[in-house]
């Protein structure tokens, strides 16, 4: 198997005390001993809830001091912040629900953890072993149901095996791939009595991971950087976590090569840095999408050639050749053919990389990109991103999002749900740091923001914290924030209100004939067109909302309190802040390539495709 | 399209065969024959998958199979490099007119007759499949009641071994 560590620090199962001499065995309970392998495994928070099965677990969590328990609202709001806070850390995000019903509800933040590779471990108590496929009280086969959402899982009936089990957890999770583990303990193994000693013996056969480049693969692919006319580094999630953006911008400014980040890689490449070109995909840039598609050579750095990046697959990038390295095998060759494999963890793939080009420029074999700048230039200056305020003099939703992130202190962090904010907070806040952007890349989860905002804020208490978050995101899981109220988590919201399902808006105004099926949020289907506002959703009213859970809630509406809101909110730091932006619900997202189609058809804006002299091509 | 063995070294743990077959259906492959049973070493199974794919997505089935942690081995076995057998028993409808002549149909195949009865004979057969499909077209003029087939085992030519080496990592790792 071609896992690999990641070169980061994760928590590992260490000796105690100098190692050598073997472990005292405690005699414990089944509960006692997963407590312990939490502390031993270096868990220093876990979201969750208790319920019956998992309820043995709880009683020894009390007298924890090295493992805080934050008491969510709902178990989704639990994996979601796990996951925050492992995006937010580097570090394992762990979530805790009990069996049935608690354990269901996790299913969508792992399914979302399995798709942005997320190192998480959710813990889940089983009905008693005795009692597991009797359709006993609160059952669920949760491992049968997460079994293709997980990058592995475990059934524990056998107190013995809880430390071994959460060790292995711990190193599946965050070696290789990461990905999130389930371990889902019957009530019976945690009330037994067992015993205890760490480190466990790990017995994992079949997962070897690898970090080592081949070095033949890295000279073929420093050949190929070192000859190209038009090469361009696709930088994906992977580069962050593998914290390789160190390594990254070495290889950049040595080639000379634009670079494109993805969604999930903001912050990788600082968006300030002059080669970088923005995001690529369907609501990427002029200049990354097009350089992708121009360019005679992609180097895949972490990434995966998602269908949001490609367009349609087959008229993607015609003219490149393709190095493709990526810690998964799987994924190279997957979805576009690579001329230059390379498995191998992204820190040391770049690393060897840039003394391979080094040595190659050394033969003197540099590749020329001037003419391709010029190019690259002209589409960056034609096209850049940008936004119209609108006529009526309401908030633009655009320029919210961009005083937020102009106002907000250097390492703010933030945390976007999914839609029409989450891409003009991708466009229009500034990303310079690694691991400052949280969202939900792959699975595109609505209801993400607050609570991965809010296991963000957990694990980084002194790093400022904003959620923007679209009104109908907020709506699913902003119980979230009678959390952060009560466990002294002060994070901030900006709901962008527009009282609309906007992208989905979006797409029924260009797509299905202005349309606007069940995508109105602000009034109910039987009301009379006239007395319906075009933007803002007051029902709920979310200033008396986020009073009502222990929240400070502002209301924005005037651009020329713009500043001031932001500002205000900026300086509550004792409790959270919702600041409910109402705008006007006729805002896009530009640029755009309508889904199915080529990356050639990239619309800059409405009805503008940009020029790009294919005719003298 | 054409048919693949793929001989998959596995943990012997609960579940792992789910595992495998889960992964297969959503990556949307079809499994044609599918066999489980145990090794020399009593931790490792075996599973015998035969597959009707292009190589492309083979090697993206194989890739994602490697990922899975219960997964030691995976070699694909050529058909020229390998032996590959299946079992059939079958239950052929036979008088006192047509015994003889499905007894010398199991003499020309070299199977076996496993259980006779006035009305039926059942009978065991061994060999590819391409073999065993030759000689259920033969019997079923006479009236096949009914038949069962295990799927395909295959075990590759000379002397070496697939296991040799999945068995040192899984001492290393004991």
């Amino acid at each position: 198997m071609t896992e690999q560590a990641t070169g980061a620090p994760r928590p590992q199962p260490r000796a105690r005390s100098g190692g050598q001499q073997p472990a005292p065995v405690e005699h414990l309970t089944g509960a006692q001993s997963l407590i312990r392998s939490l502390e031993e495994v270096g868990a220093d928070t876990v979201f969750g809830i208790p319920g019956g099965a998992i309820l043995p677990a709880y009683d020894p969590m009390m007298d924890s001091s090295r493992v805080r328990h934050i008491l969510v609202r709902h178990e989704q709001g639990a994996g979601h912040a796990a996951t925050g806070y492992a995006q937010a850390t580097g570090r394992v995000g762990v979530c805790m629900a009990t069996s049935g019903p608690g354990a269901t509800n996790l299913v969508t933040p792992i399914a979302d953890a399995h798709m942005d590779s997320v190192p998480l471990v959710a813990i889940t108590g089983q009905v008693s072993s005795k009692a597991i496929g009797t359709d006993a009280f609160q059952e669920a086969d949760i491992c049968g149901i997460t079994m293709p959402i997980t990058k592995h899982n475990f059934l524990v009936t056998d107190p013995a095996e809880i430390p071994r089990t959460i060790a292995e957890a711990f190193h599946i999770a965050s070696t290789g791939r990461p990905g999130p583990v389930l371990v889902d303990i019957s009530k019976d193994a945690l009330q037994a009595q067992t015993t205890f000693s760490w480190p466990p013996t790990p017995d994992l056969p079949g997962y070897r991971p690898v970090t080592k480049p081949h070095a033949k693969q890295i000279r073929e692919a420093a050949r190929l950087i070192s000859g190209s006319q038009r090469p361009v580094l696709y930088v994906g999630g992977g580069v962050l976590k593998a914290r390789a953006t160190a390594e990254l911008k070495v290889l950049a400014e040595l080639t000379g090569a634009p670079v494109v980040t993805t969604l999930m890689a903001l912050g990788a490449f600082p968006d300030s840095h002059p080669q970088h070109l923005g995001m690529p995909g369907m609501h990427g840039t002029v200049a990354a999408v097009t350089a992708l598609q121009k360019a005679d050579l992609i180097v895949a750095l972490g990434a995966r050639f998602d269908d949001r990046v490609t367009g349609k697959l087959d008229s993607f990038a015609p003219f490149a050749k393709v190095v493709h390295a990526d810690i998964d095998p799987a994924e190279i060759g997957k979805n576009r053919e690579a001329d230059v494999p390379i498995v191998g963890d992204a820190r040391e793939v770049i690393a060897d990389l840039v003394v391979a080009v080094q040595a190659e420029q050394a033969a003197g074999n540099t590749g020329d990109h001037s003419e391709w700048w010029q190019q690259l230039n002209r589409w960056r200056e034609t096209y850049p991103l940008g936004y119209d305020l609108p006529e009526d003099g309401s908030l633009s939703p655009q320029q919210v999002i961009e005083r937020i992130g102009q106002l907000a202190p250097e390492d703010t962090i933030y945390a976007a749900g999914v839609g029409q904010h989450q891409m003009w907070a991708a466009h229009f806040i500034q990303y310079d740091q690694p691991a400052t952007w949280l969202n939900s890349g792959g699975l595109g989860t609505m209801g993400y923001a607050v609570p991965a905002a809010l296991g963000a804020k957990a694990g980084a208490p002194d790093r400022t914290v904003w959620a923007v978050d679209g009104d109908g995101c907020f709506q699913m899981t902003n119980q979230e924030l009678v959390t952060a109220a009560l466990n002294n988590i002060p994070i901030k919201v900006a709901i962008i209100n527009n009282g609309a399902l906007g992208m989905v808006r979006q797409w029924q105004t260009l797509f299905y004939n202005q349309r606007y099926s069940n995508t109105v949020l602000h009034s109910g289907p039987d009301a009379e067109p006239a007395e319906t506002p075009p933007q803002g959703t007051r029902c709920p009213d979310f200033v008396k909302l986020a009073e009502a859970m222990g929240c400070v809630g502002i209301r924005c509406e005037d651009p020329a309190d713009l500043d001031a809101v932001i500002e205000k909110a900026n300086a509550i730091n004792d409790r959270p802040v919702v600041v409910d932006f109402i705008v006007h619900e006729d805002a896009m997202v530009w640029p755009m390539v309508a889904a199915g189609t080529s990356n050639d058809e990239v619309m800059a804006a409405r009805g503008v495709r940009p020029d790009f002299g294919d005719s003298d091509d | 399209m054409s048919k693949h063995t793929l001989s998959v070294l596995v943990e012997n743990k609960p579940g792992v065969l789910a595992r495998i077959t889960a992964l297969f259906s959503r990556r949307g492959f079809n499994i044609d024959s599918l066999a489980v049973g145990t090794t020399e070493h009593p931790e490792i199974s075996r599973i015998t998958i035969v597959v009707n794919v292009e190589d492309l997505p083979l090697e993206q089935v194989t890739k994602q199979l490697n990922k899975l942690v219960n997964v030691l081995k995976i070699v694909e076995l050529e058909p020229a490099a390998a032996v590959q057998r299946e079992l059939v028993l079958v239950k052929v409808r036979a008088d006192n007119e047509s015994r003889s002549q499905i007894v010398e149909i199991v003499q020309l195949f070299r199977a076996k007759t496993v259980d006779v009865s006035p009305e039926a004979v059942t009978i065991e057969a061994t060999g590819s499949s391409d073999k065993l499909e030759a000689m259920l077209r033969m019997l079923e003029p006479f009236g096949i009641k009914e038949l069962v087939q295990s799927g395909t085992i295959a075990i590759g030519r000379g002397s070496r071994s697939i296991t040799d080496r999945s068995l040192r990592a899984l001492e290393r790792s004991a």
